[in-house]
């Protein structure tokens, strides 16, 4: 009889890496349906494309460096990131911009620094952020929202979107006819000489319902983001102390000048904020490790956003403040050590 | 009372009525009893028979060597058929010496010699008793516990702990024993109460198990000292029965990093220890059976049993019914903090508080481990609040500085970060890997500095014998410069004399001359 010989604890809780990926991927779904609702079929195929490419390239990642495939595919990493690109890539952002994106996240961002837990950086924001900076144009490409059922002959079909990102699939003439507009920070921001109040006045440029899909948008990324906190897949720190410092920031300016500043509102719910609080920023790999940490981690974010969308060349500023602050996270580590048990304080 | 809680923690599956469904079963007599002379830590016990020498049931067979040490008793009577090495059930897996006795089945006792009205004996006699009845911690970790109960003298011990909480799954051998012998364990409480004269006594339990908290209770209600002691139920928290956790949650206070309990005024006993003291003080009976608990899927049946040490666990396993197809992995201890045994050839020893045979399914082979994501949920359960995941990656690359400045040494090993993490990584491993490169580290280091000062102190003692040298050389040559001096001084009458010698020769030169000159004079011929 051989019996087994292994060093304690010989319980583990069951489950693996893979499931909670599974479950970051599942959470997503709220917010992917709002985008699809309001914006179209674009973010699914985006999400779909970006994935079909994330597991091609680390499968081929994964034969170049010898290592079992099904092992390390299984750990749905891939995907996630490629996920988490398709949701914040427009949605009319060309086959080849995803392609791009998607390929650099796995194959650099990911795979030259060591592969799964040892990229310094967040894979899917170098990626988003190498397209933005080079290709700044298709990256505007938002849908005007326009909800598939209230308005079933304007929005755009699902091979109509499909051809649009895909132009070599159809002999048809592409004829995108679908109005793309600039997001409602995008705006804000270009917004000239006219005052907050006149601004949103002026319904032409970010209407109700517009800005009703952005709001509900974010909501359905905040209940995703709410769920993986109650199943304990990250801590609250790190999307707390980010909306916390987005909303203390535009509140402070706001107060001050609110003809010239964005209601913390509006920074709240527009572009990628729940969707970097909760998805983007939680990522554990490249944030800081104390919970004492993630709170620093996580307000760092959130000022550096607001700084960058307010006063940056750029409108949105997730994935630059996402990582700007990767690199301060070792530094973070070092200094908020937590005081263990039977010790004074922390060095 | 108030209980505080600790940093993290888990909520593992319990596993524990299994085995609380029958009484304790009484010893059984095994045809062979192995008693190594090393159960405890500290020094290894002297021999005090030899081979084919008969020994009685309580008999010291092994007495104690220097003061951390604990002397082993026969329990039952037999002849010893040799003392040799054989396997010992210890994580390492080495051997170490062992006394082995052939029973003869009559079970006849020793004399045995209880303290006669102990409620009036000083320490030292008691403390001597405990001693002398080899008892140790029986909680798991066999610390002599005469040592234990024998605090620095400078030290005032304010509050006396008797660990109740058994926080391990599947361990029930002290809830069963505090249901069936409650008296004797409130009994073994005040012994230590009269040797450490604390103010205040407390017992903590986790709630888990109402049956042992009630005959506590009623036990509590005949004491003397029921004003003193406070039995206090805590939440059911893995690790909550580690000595520091429970001592957090009981009170509050921190055992100071590298310090003992006793630091802060607190001595933490096992409430099987109390028991085996009670039976040693009041009965004169040595420490020569505990109860342990045996189970695990691959056992037909699952209980607690009063087991005498040195029981190969082969026949206890046999007894309960152990199905050698099913049996896949023997833990001796809990499934969080104990270790595999590679032979059900070994014996049960004074710490062996659980058995587990268990099937493939109920502890699986481990998972592969997967990649680390920093995800952080070791840290949350991590009851000594560090940081898990930064030390797995110290440890793994071999950065013990950083591991160090990490308080890796703080690390109880309760395993807890193992549990929850979603890698499957073996964390615990890599911490007794670092530890022990560490520890070797630091005996080089050591070594190499002995042999440092060695050096050192052999160069300063050869330099120091060089300058002696020439110190002395320098004192002769100038001893001997100064006889020179002075012999100088000493011979002016011989300078006289060498005149008078000069002037002789310079006479007889002058006539030599003269001659030569008168010759010269001659025609040359």
């Amino acid at each position: 009889m051989a019996l087994l010989r292994v060093s304690s604890p010989h319980l583990s809780r069951r489950g693996n890496t893979g499931d909670v990926m599974l479950l970051v991927i599942m959470a997503t779904l709220p917010g992917l349906a709002m985008m699809t609702w309001f914006f179209g079929w674009g973010n699914l195929i985006n999400v779909l494309w970006a994935s079909l490419v994330a597991v091609c390239c680390e499968a081929c990642i994964l034969l170049l460096r010898r290592r079992p495939l099904a092992f390390y595919l299984t750990d749905y990493s891939a995907i996630l990131t490629a996920v988490l690109l398709g949701l914040s890539l427009p949605q009319l952002a060309p086959w080849w911009l995803t392609l791009i994106a998607t390929g650099f996240a796995i194959i650099v961002a990911k795979h030259l620094y060591g592969g799964m837990g040892q990229n310094p950086f967040n894979p899917a924001m170098i990626g988003y952020a190498l397209v933005l900076i080079a290709f700044p144009l298709e990256m505007t490409s938002w849908l005007a929202p326009q909800t598939l059922a209230i308005a079933p002959g304007q929005a755009m079909g699902f091979m109509a979107t499909l051809q649009a990102i895909f132009p070599f699939i159809s002999e048809a003439t592409s004829s995108v006819d679908a109005i793309t507009m600039a997001t409602p920070l995008d705006v804000f921001k270009h917004k000239g000489g006219l005052t907050a109040e006149e601004f949103w006045a002026t319904e032409l440029v970010v209407s109700p319902e517009s800005w009703k899909a952005w709001q509900l948008v974010s909501l359905g990324f905040l209940t995703g983001g709410a769920y993986l906190i109650y199943r304990k897949i990250f801590s609250w720190h790190i999307p707390v102390s980010m909306l916390a410092a987005i909303t203390l920031m535009s509140l402070l300016f706001w107060a001050t000048d609110p003809s010239n500043y964005a209601a913390p509102e509006l920074h709240l719910f527009a572009g990628a904020t729940m969707l970097g609080a909760f998805f983007i920023a939680t990522d554990p790999v490249t944030a800081a490790t104390s919970l004492r940490g993630k709170l620093y981690y996580g307000a760092g974010i959130g000022v550096l956003i607001y700084l960058i969308r307010t006063w940056g060349s750029y409108p949105d500023a997730v994935a630059f403040a996402v990582l700007l602050m990767n690199f301060v996270a070792p530094l973070i580590d070092h200094y908020t050590q937590p005081r263990t048990y039977g010790h004074k304080s922390t060095k | 009372m108030n209980t505080q809680t600790f940093h993290g923690g888990i909520h593992p599956p319990e596993n524990k009525t299994q085995s609380t469904q029958t009484p304790i079963e009484t010893a059984l007599l095994p045809n062979k009893l192995i008693l190594p002379l090393q159960q405890h830590i500290g020094q290894q016990a002297k021999p005090l028979v030899s081979p084919g020498e008969r020994v009685l049931k309580g008999q010291m067979i092994a007495a104690a060597v220097g003061y951390i040490s604990a002397a082993v008793h026969a329990p039952t009577s037999g002849i010893v058929t040799a003392i040799e090495a054989h396997a010992l059930p210890h994580p390492s897996g080495l051997s170490g010496q062992c006394i082995v006795i052939k029973p003869d089945g009559q079970d006849q006792w020793s004399e045995l010699t209880p303290l006669e009205n102990y409620q009036q004996a000083d320490k030292a006699t008691l403390l001597q008793h405990i001693s002398n009845a080899g008892i140790t911690g029986l909680g798991g970790a066999g610390f002599p516990t005469a040592v234990k109960l024998n605090p620095s003298e400078e030290l005032l011990i304010d509050t006396l702990i008797l660990n109740a909480a058994e926080c391990e799954p599947y361990i029930t051998a002290d809830d069963m024993l505090m249901r069936e012998r409650a008296e004797e364990v409130i009994q073994g409480l005040h012994i230590i109460a009269q040797i450490l004269q604390p103010s205040h006594c407390l017992i903590g339990i986790e709630n888990n198990k109402p049956e042992a908290f009630d005959a506590l209770h009623q036990a509590l209600e005949s004491s003397h000292l029921k004003d003193k002691i406070h039995l206090i139920s805590i939440p059911t928290k893995y690790p909550s029965g580690g000595e520091k956790q429970l001592i957090q949650i009981l009170t509050g206070t921190e055992v100071p990093n590298g310090g003992l309990p006793a630091d802060i005024g607190i001595v933490c006993h096992n409430v099987g220890t109390a028991v085996a003291i009670y039976r040693a003080v009041t009965k004169g009976e040595p420490l020569i059976s505990r109860v342990t608990t045996i189970t695990g899927e691959a056992a037909a049946r699952q209980g607690n049993i009063d087991v005498l040490i040195g029981t190969p666990i082969e026949t206890l396993l046999n007894h309960f019914g152990v199905q050698q197809d099913l049996l896949h992995r023997v833990v001796m201890g809990g499934p969080m903090m104990g270790f595999t045994l590679d032979s059900v050839q070994l014996p049960i020893v004074k710490a062996s508080n659980c058995i587990i045979a268990a099937s493939r399914d109920e502890l699986p082979d481990p998972a592969p481990e997967q990649a680390c994501i920093r995800c952080g949920m070791c840290a949350e359960v991590c009851p000594a609040t560090l940081l898990p995941q930064q030390l797995y990656w110290f440890s793994k690359a071999k950065e013990f500085d950083k591991a160090l400045s990490h308080n890796l040494l703080d690390c109880i090993e309760c395993g807890a970060c193992s549990y929850v993490c979603p890698s499957n990584i073996p964390l615990v491993q890599y911490y007794r890997f670092t530890k022990g490169e560490i520890r070797i580290e630091e005996h080089e280091r050591t070594a190499s500095d002995h042999a440092r000062q060695r050096f050192e102190a052999r160069q300063i003692r050869l330099d120091k014998e060089a300058a002696d040298k020439e110190a002395k050389r320098q004192a002769r040559a100038a001893a001997a410069a100064a006889k020179k001096a002075e012999k100088a001084g000493a011979a002016d009458d011989d300078s006289t004399k060498a005149a008078v010698v000069q002037a002789a020769l310079e006479r007889a030169q002058a006539r030599k001359e003269k001659k030569a000159a008168a010759a010269d004079s001659n025609p040359r011929d």
